[in-house]
């Protein structure tokens, strides 16, 4: 279990009390521009309350102005720099999924923070299980080199090139199928989410893009 | 592969648009309160078939029988309720301990039964068979107990599945052993104990595997 992510709420009758306490949300515009001179977290909470009631522009800054915090509290858990985008794009899936659990007499940062933290151990645990599927062993690749170090690395650097030269040249749909699906290990269902796209289009969209690269690879003499 | 610095954009883009007004979640003791309803609908079934006056001889003549019975009461209680604290991000993960005080009664004062023979010699104990019986009544009770809570914290969003799962093992077994109390027989004994302790182990255990694996989908 991870640590306790905040040390603000006691426990007692506080989760109660703060139903009647809390300011009602208001949809309006002026929510959306919150006054300057609060406190980032009292704006956010402000906006998180209008997007509870369905102020869309409110919402879309809050989400905006939240990536920043996604990304310190993902470095602070040890996701290295180039996992960063990741923690930040399932963090936010996440916030549109839960975001009736938040409760605007509490602390926004708080509530995010607790979020982003479990994405990012998420996010750290299963490359964890990537890495320890790869083969690893420092002695066996000692012992084993290849024939020719040079020339290998040379081959395989071309024939990724030309992997990535195909991919970009595939149709937009295909295109960002293979890169959702193949590879970024995204599930069908957070590759629909993040897209926009339904998870049926999706996988015939990867199955043509597919069936494409292997003709160009392997069809042609 | 890193994203492009505008894919955020585009994300929040698509999010934004999919922007409907949302209920927002009752607070946790509110909740809380919810399940403990169903529970204390259960207790009052069970009274008006049992019926309060065998209890309470019971307890009467066994006091340490009586504190058990509370322990279970105050540890469905707050499990239940710590369990709905866990459900919202951004409470601490020291909910968790809520229940150890009502647990430590429960389970101490049930403790003292395994000496029921040298304390009340007179009392009537349970033989095996008695003893599998309330094996049955806690798990049977447990499991829809266990299910409502499941269902309830669905909505919500438990980030740490497995401790929330084995807290609600804990109030549903916790809860069960109340509604015990209400048509138990005969007084504790080690051989009961040891089925309450079997019973309340296998719930709590049961939860904490399938539980986890339910929560973390939610």
């Amino acid at each position: 279990m991870s640590q306790a992510l905040t040390a603000t709420a006691c426990m007692g009758l506080d989760s109660g009390l703060s139903l009647r306490t809390s300011p009602a949300p208001t949809v309006s515009a002026d929510v959306a521009t919150a006054n300057d001179s609060e406190t980032p977290d009292r704006r956010r909470v402000a906006w998180m309350a209008a997007a509870q009631a369905g102020d869309r522009r409110a919402y879309e800054r809050l989400l905006a102005d939240s990536v920043a915090l996604i990304r310190t509290t993902a470095r602070r858990q040890g996701v290295a720099p180039d996992g960063l985008d990741d923690v930040v794009q399932e963090t936010l899936i996440t916030v549109h999924r839960v975001r009736h659990t938040y409760d605007p007499g509490r602390s926004y940062d708080a509530w995010l923070t607790a979020i982003a933290s479990r994405r990012a151990i998420d996010a750290l645990r299963s490359r964890g299980r990537r890495d320890s599927r790869e083969l690893h062993d420092d002695y066996a690749l000692d012992r084993h080199p290849d024939a020719d170090d040079a020339s290998a690395a040379t081959e395989s650097g071309q024939r990724a090139q030309r992997l990535h030269e195909a991919i970009a040249e595939l149709p937009p749909g295909q295109r960002e199928a293979v890169e959702q699906l193949g590879l970024r290990e995204r599930s069908l269902s957070e590759a629909a989410e993040l897209t926009g796209r339904n998870a049926g289009a999706l996988k015939v969209n990867l199955h043509r893009a597919l069936k494409a690269l292997r003709e160009r690879f392997h069809g042609e003499p | 592969m890193m994203p492009e610095p505008s894919s955020h954009e585009a994300l929040i883009d698509r999010l934004g648009t999919g922007l409907v007004p949302v209920r927002r979640l009752l607070p946790p003791w509110l909740r809380t309160a919810g399940w403990l309803l169903v529970v204390v609908a259960l207790a009052v079934g069970l009274l008006l078939h049992y019926g309060a006056a065998p209890m309470l001889r019971r307890w009467a003549a066994t006091p340490d029988l009586a504190w058990a019975g509370v322990g279970a009461v105050i540890t469905a209680i707050s499990a239940a309720w710590a369990a709905f604290a866990l459900g919202v991000p951004g409470r601490p993960a020291a909910w968790a301990w809520l229940p150890l005080p009502g647990a430590v009664l429960w389970i101490g004062a049930s403790g003292l039964g395994c000496l029921r023979e040298w304390i009340a010699p007179g009392t009537e104990i349970a033989s095996m068979h008695q003893s599998a019986d309330c094996l049955v009544f806690i798990i049977s009770f447990s499991v829809p107990l266990s299910a409502l809570l499941i269902v309830l914290l669905r909505r919500a969003c438990p980030l740490r599945p497995v401790l929330t799962a084995v807290l609600i093992g804990l109030a549903s077994a916790a809860a069960s052993a109340s509604l015990l109390e209400i048509c138990h027989a005969y007084d504790s004994a080690a051989t009961d104990l040891l089925t309450h302790a079997l019973a309340v182990v296998a719930v709590v255990g049961v939860n904490a595997a399938m539980g986890g694996r339910l929560l973390s989908k939610a």
